[in-house]
């Protein structure tokens, strides 16, 4: 079970992928998530429920992501609404879409189903040490995933994104169109959300429209973890691994509470506040950084 | 080239803040055009240049580029033909990027594709156009450009703007942010730019003796209005003195700020 703790971080690190594109790349807190998060494993699901081949599943609930971002980024763009704003529109929205897609259910069990994760375990058993199975696919699915961000990041079109966020008058002199980039990244981002929402529902074994409930929470714990962790870098591919770590750490540390929490006399309900706590905490040590930042700003700006 | 027909511009129109900032201007400029803009704070020039780049829409009038009306065209549209640098010198660079990504942004205007572009020739391109600013940047390519001072982010600014060859460039005191030395140097950039590359200019300045220097244009604006004009043999005969008697004889008043207007920097 020990490898549990590595799994978990690694199934929702694709997750945070997706929340530091939007957080950090885009500089867009948007907070879709909660509702994409659940809306990829309930496509997921269904898809299972239905005997859709598993890999056009996995596309479908990607799918399903991108669209629920793009709303978001059309409700901002076009209605001029605030970005918090336009996600929780979005997310709200999603919870009742949710259910309809799991069949006006909250909630199915997906145990005694083929899936993905059945499959790669009936795959590899036997090349690899059972209780390692999982941990293995999953590093090479985070990786992978990571890796073609990390070159997606690196492309004209990549790079144009990434500037956006930064200063987005610089993008609109290029006669780009801001809200064209905040649409594909917004799309890209939960997109990734889902995806990590249908592995996430296929580990657990179901599908529940509360699954996505404060996992925006969580993502930016790990994402401000995960830049804790390393020295500040512009480089993507350190970004997305930072990224990774995080969720790896943040994870990791949410387990050992779960199933470790009542040593100290911890209960699970106890872990919201404790995610809250690690996220001031965070912040606070953060601040300092942030402040030196600021000050080069202002140095630049007088100069 | 570019044309406006009775523009007037109303802030906040029915509401108690109402304000008209710019009052029924009508203005041509010609192809190869320089033309420098003065007038007080507040006199609406920097509303000027938004309503021709297109980050505001008149309430009043048109806007046509070369024959084509653009009034209500969106700023990023008119961004391919209109190149423009403000005030702060961040705004026309990324800060998280290096300096050779800045340049492969900036390289081309319009929607960017999933190729990647940057490769060693266009990194020996950048290098031979970086060194046209004299300020060693051609050696720091990888560099962040938060790590750059003001001077040269604007420095680099103009030049990738200029590369990208725009019909029209707006400069809204581009230099009003730097150091003296560094404001010289860019203001020289500025019009070796504009003349090496025959381009066709606007440039805002608080300074008199740069808006009688440079240019073959001078516009007097307050109050949402242009008040006077000069050009040709009238603008090369103009001095700070005689351009504050213009102001009195026109508004029967003393230059609200004469101070900044006569300042030496
Ligand atoms: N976005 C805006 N909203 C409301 N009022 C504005 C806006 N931009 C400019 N103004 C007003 O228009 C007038 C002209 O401003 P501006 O063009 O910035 O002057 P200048 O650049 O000549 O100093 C000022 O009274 C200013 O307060
Ligand atoms: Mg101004």
């Amino acid at each position: 079970m020990i490898e549990g703790i590595f799994v978990e971080g690694l199934i929702y690190g694709i997750m945070v992928l997706g929340v530091f594109i939007s957080f950090r790349i885009l500089d867009f807190p948007d907070l879709t998530v909660d509702g994409s998060f659940p809306l990829g494993a309930a496509i997921m699901a269904q898809c299972i429920l239905s005997g859709t081949s598993l890999s056009l599943a996995l596309l479908l609930a990607f799918a399903g992501g991108v669209l629920a971002g793009v709303v978001t980024s059309l409700i901002h763009n076009h209605l001029k609404v605030p970005n918090l704003l336009a996600g929780i529109l979005t997310m709200t929205m999603l919870y009742s879409v949710n259910i309809r897609v799991l069949g006006n259910r909250a909630n199915v069990p997906l145990l005694n189903h083929d899936t993905v994760l059945t499959k790669v375990t009936e795959l590899l058993s036997g090349i690899v040490p059972d209780d390692y199975i999982l941990l293995v696919f999953f590093v090479l699915v985070a990786m992978a995933i990571k890796l073609l961000l990390d070159i997606f990041f690196r492309t004209d079109l990549g790079m144009t994104i990434g500037a956006m966020g930064n200063n987005e008058q610089m993008v609109i002199s290029q006669g780009v169109n801001p809200m064209t980039l905040k649409s594909i990244g917004l799309g890209l981002s939960n997109g990734l959300v889902a995806l990590s929402g249908a592995f996430a529902a296929q580990y657990l074994g179901f599908a529940d429209v509360g699954l996505g409930q404060g996992i925006i929470i969580s993502g930016l714990a790990s994402v401000m973890i995960g830049e804790f962790l390393i020295l500040k870098s512009n480089r993507i591919g350190v970004l997305t691994l930072c990224a990774l770590l995080g969720s790896v750490c943040f994870y990791a540390v949410m387990y050992v509470g779960r199933y470790y929490g009542y040593v100290v006399n911890m209960t699970p309900n106890d872990l919201n506040l404790i995610k809250g706590v690690l996220i001031i905490i965070l912040l606070v040590l953060t601040q300092g950084k942030k402040l030196k930042k600021s000050a080069v700003k202002t140095v630049v700006k007088n100069d | 080239m570019i044309e406006l027909k009775n523009i007037s511009m109303i802030f906040g129109q029915g509401t108690v803040n109402e304000n008209l900032a710019i009052n029924g201007i009508n203005l041509k400029v010609n192809e190869g055009d320089f033309i420098t803009v003065i007038g007080s704070n507040g006199a609406g020039k920097s509303t000027l240049f938004n309503l021709i780049a297109g980050s505001i829409t008149p309430t009043v009038g048109a806007i046509s580029l070369n024959g084509a009306d653009i009034t209500r065209h969106p700023e990023y549209r008119r961004a391919r033909f209109i190149g423009r640098i403000f005030q702060n010198p961040l705004l026309g660079t990324a800060s998280n990027m290096s300096l050779e990504d800045n340049m492969m942004i900036t390289r081309k205007k319009g929607f960017k594709w999933l190729k990647r572009s940057l490769n060693s020739r266009m990194r020996e391109q950048f290098r031979g156009e970086l060194v046209q600013l004299k300020m060693g940047l051609e050696e720091r390519m990888k560099e962040n450009l938060a790590l750059f001072s003001g001077g040269q982010r604007q420095a680099l600014t103009l030049l990738m703007m200029v590369l990208s060859r725009p019909e029209l460039i707006l400069l809204d005191e581009h230099t009003a942010a730097l150091d003296p030395k560094n404001a010289q140097i860019v203001l020289e950039l500025t019009d070796r730019f504009i003349r090496e590359y025959g381009l066709t200019a606007m440039m805002i300045t608080h300074n008199m003796h740069h808006a009688i220097e440079y240019g073959n244009r001078l516009l007097m604006m307050d109050k949402g209005e242009i008040i006077f004009e000069a050009s040709g043999e009238e603008k090369r005969g103009l001095t700070v003195e005689k351009l504050i008697d213009k102001f009195h004889q026109i508004r029967h008043q003393s230059f609200e700020n004469d101070r900044t207007l006569l300042a030496d920097d």
